[in-house]
């Protein structure tokens, strides 16, 4: 049903997202589809990476030892954008298309009154993807 | 799962093609802390955040309560110290010019930001109405008409070089002096609008650039002492550095907006006919708050959707007021003029740089060494936000983008409206508004909407002039506060958007208690007070960034 699943990764926070890589896992191992890690970095150093290059080959290695350690068909996208702080959102959406992903799966937040001013990653890509999404939370 | 980050470090190519990272055992965000407000996470550098929010409101309170004692102080230190220190200015600023031009043309040109590989992230156009809103487009607003025709006329002795002046008791002199006193006045304004003024903010902005960009290290300013300080800039030396930095761009942007907010009222009031709007803060200080929530809009729809648009916008209308200037006005005079008055700052430019054995008191301490000490107090803002949008192109590239094309962009605006205002004040002396608002009485806020009102579609013109002066100012605001937030987050581009919200409403809130309290002047005087221990610090910025760019692969 599903052959792409794509799999939206914080570097700086990649020990938190166990419960959704799990998910996002077992749904890829379910319906044989390639799991693809896409994330979306500045342009300027940060704690994760110097530059983008870097954050790219960083996001390589993660997806290639999830392979290792999964048998599954995995890839890696890095997107990096001048302004992540607004553009995260809109970058992500850019890549789900471009890949032709199916299914995304991603970690969010527990929802707080924020929520209703402004939305999380997750509640903002569920809303605007045309592919399906499934939230953890 | 995988094996930690840090075990894969080594294996790692170098970033985008060739470039040498610096090697330091800091990581970017060490010293950041990230409470929680209610439902808002914060990412912030402690203590440069927690430090500079004090000092700011410390230094508001302070100003308010004690204004009597701390304008006329934070005044007189200003004026001592860019009459004290005006050889210094300049001095500093000549070598700021040198050092840009020795960069362009030597190998060192080659070097490209962000790696050999690294490419633009902007389009020229986008790239060079950004740099041009940031870097002075409401200082052009303002000064196009004051500043030639001040000098042109001015009736207070501080006409640039001690020269003859064109108008003297509201009688035109003969052709020959009226002619040398336009050159003079042209050329006069062009420097403090030109190599110099960008100079500043290429060492700044290109420094910023190579040391985050090439050499790994956080987009914060003290970075570029790294090669000075080494790793004593993660420590208080650093602190000082960048709470010097976020308080001269906090200061420098809410006393502007104080300052912009009179500014557009008054040009409301004159173009509409409304007495008195200036009389009571209300109308100003509800201009400060709609500026504040456009900014507020713009910070929200991030760099792309935000201050790039609102750039290019203000990009258009001032092309269009200005050919709109240069069609009605008197075009042909215009266009020939433009090569005399480059061909006159050319030939002027050593004599108005030079920084000693000068009699020009007036014209050397009050306006250049103030410009100088302004622009440079400014430079941290302007520098940091044209680092953060120009990654990929090469240092040439920067440097000729940076530097001479503006320069011949602030000629042509210059001509054009002071050129015009010249005119005016040519053909019909006393009679010309310009002259009622630069000459007899001084009121510069006035002084574009004078020349305007002599020009056919006056009334349009004026309301594009006024909403000019309205974008930029929500352009400098929206910028501006990327840039704060950016410093106090430690160099991360990527924290919480919550805090630049928080500096956006927090920066109006200052420009507002200050218009409502008085101490706008105060401050101003202590924000360009910071541009000489600056001048300091961008002196050994620019041995820094030699020795920095020395060591990158061309």
């Amino acid at each position: 049903m599903f052959r792409k699943v794509i799999f939206p990764v914080d570097l700086t926070h990649f020990d938190q997202l166990d419960k959704a890589l799990q998910v996002a896992t077992d749904l890829a191992r379910h319906y044989g589809a390639e799991l693809c890690f896409v994330g979306v970095t500045g342009t300027a150093p940060d704690p994760v990476a110097h530059s983008p290059a870097e954050y790219a080959a960083r996001l390589e290695r993660r997806a290639q030892d999830h392979a290792a350690a999964t048998g599954l068909r995995t890839g890696a996208k890095a997107c990096h954008t001048p302004d992540p702080t607004i553009d995260t959102d809109k970058t992500l959406l850019a890549a789900i298309r471009e890949l032709g992903g199916d299914l995304v799966v991603m970690q969010t937040h527990a929802p707080s009154a924020l929520d209703y001013i402004w939305a999380g990653h997750g509640d903002t890509i569920a809303a605007h993807s045309e592919a399906s999404v499934f939230l953890v939370r | 799962m995988s094996q930690p980050d840090e075990a894969a470090t080594d294996a790692l190519p170098e970033p985008e093609g060739a470039s040498e990272l610096i090697e330091t055992d800091y990581e970017i965000g060490q010293d950041n802390i990230t409470p929680r407000i209610g439902p808002f996470g914060l990412d912030i550098h402690n203590p440069v955040f927690v430090v500079s929010g004090l000092v700011v409101v410390a230094f508001v309170i302070i100003t308010l309560a004690f204004q009597d004692a701390v304008g006329p102080a934070l005044g007189a230190m200003r004026g001592y110290l860019t009459s004290t220190f005006d050889w210094f200015f300049l001095m500093a600023g000549n070598i700021f010019v040198i050092v840009c031009l020795g960069i362009l043309v030597s190998p060192l040109g080659k070097v490209r930001i962000g790696g050999a590989d690294a490419t633009p992230d902007y389009s020229y156009l986008g790239w060079f109405a950004m740099l041009f809103a940031a870097g002075m487009g409401i200082g052009l607003m303002f000064f196009g008409v004051l500043e030639p025709a001040y000098y042109f006329g001015t009736p207070w002795g501080d006409q640039p070089l001690g020269r003859d002046i064109g108008i003297v008791d509201g009688e035109l002199m003969d052709p020959a002096t009226v002619e040398a006193a336009r050159l003079t006045a042209m050329a006069a304004t062009i420097y403090h609008w030109g190599l110099h003024p960008w100079a500043i903010y290429a060492v700044v902005a290109l420094s910023l650039a190579l040391f985050a960009y090439n050499k790994g290290l956080p987009l914060t300013v003290r970075s570029i002492f790294y090669p000075i300080f080494g790793e004593r800039i993660w420590g208080w030396p650093g602190h000082v550095i960048d709470i010097l930095a976020v308080f001269a761009t906090l200061f420098g942007l809410a006393t502007s907006l104080g300052f912009g907010a009179q500014q557009a009222t008054a040009g409301i009031g004159y173009v509409f006919g409304i007495d008195g709007l200036n009389d009571t803060a209300t109308f100003p200080v509800i201009l400060i708050a709609v500026i504040t929530a456009l900014a507020l809009i713009s910070v929200l729809r991030g760099l792309d959707g935000g201050v790039k648009v609102l750039s290019e916008i203000n990009m258009v209308l001032a092309v269009l007021l200005l050919l709109f200037v240069i069609l009605v006005g008197p075009t042909m005079t215009l266009v020939t003029q433009f090569f005399g008055n480059m061909g006159a700052y050319a030939s002027e430019i050593f004599a108005l740089s030079n920084p000693v054995g000068r009699e020009d008191d007036g014209y050397r301490q009050g306006w250049t060494s103030f410009y100088w000490a302004w622009w440079i107090s400014w430079s941290p803002f302007v520098g940091m936000f044209i680092a953060r949008v120009s990654r990929g192109r090469s240092v040439r590239e920067f440097i000729t983008c940076v530097l001479l094309i503006p320069t011949i962009v602030s000629a042509i605006w210059m001509t054009t409206f002071g050129g015009t205002a010249i005119d005016q004040l040519i053909n019909q002396v006393t009679e010309s508004a310009v002259y009622g608002f630069v000459i007899d009485a001084y009121v510069p806020e006035l002084s574009l909407f004078g020349m305007l009102s002599e020009l056919p579609f006056a009334a349009i013109t004026s309301v594009i002039g006024i909403i000019l002066v309205i974008v930029f100012f929500v352009t400098s605001s929206d910028s501006g506060s990327l840039v704060i937030d950016t410093i106090t987050a430690g160099g991360k581009i990527n924290a919480p958007v919550s805090q630049r919200v928080f500096w956006v409403i927090f920066e109006g809130l200052v420009a507002a208690a200050l218009l409502l309290g008085g101490g706008l002047v105060a401050l101003q005087a202590a924000s360009v007070s910071t541009g000489l221990p600056f001048a300091i610090v961008l002196l050994l910025a620019c041995y820094a960034l030699v020795r920095g760019l020395l060591t990158e692969p061309r």
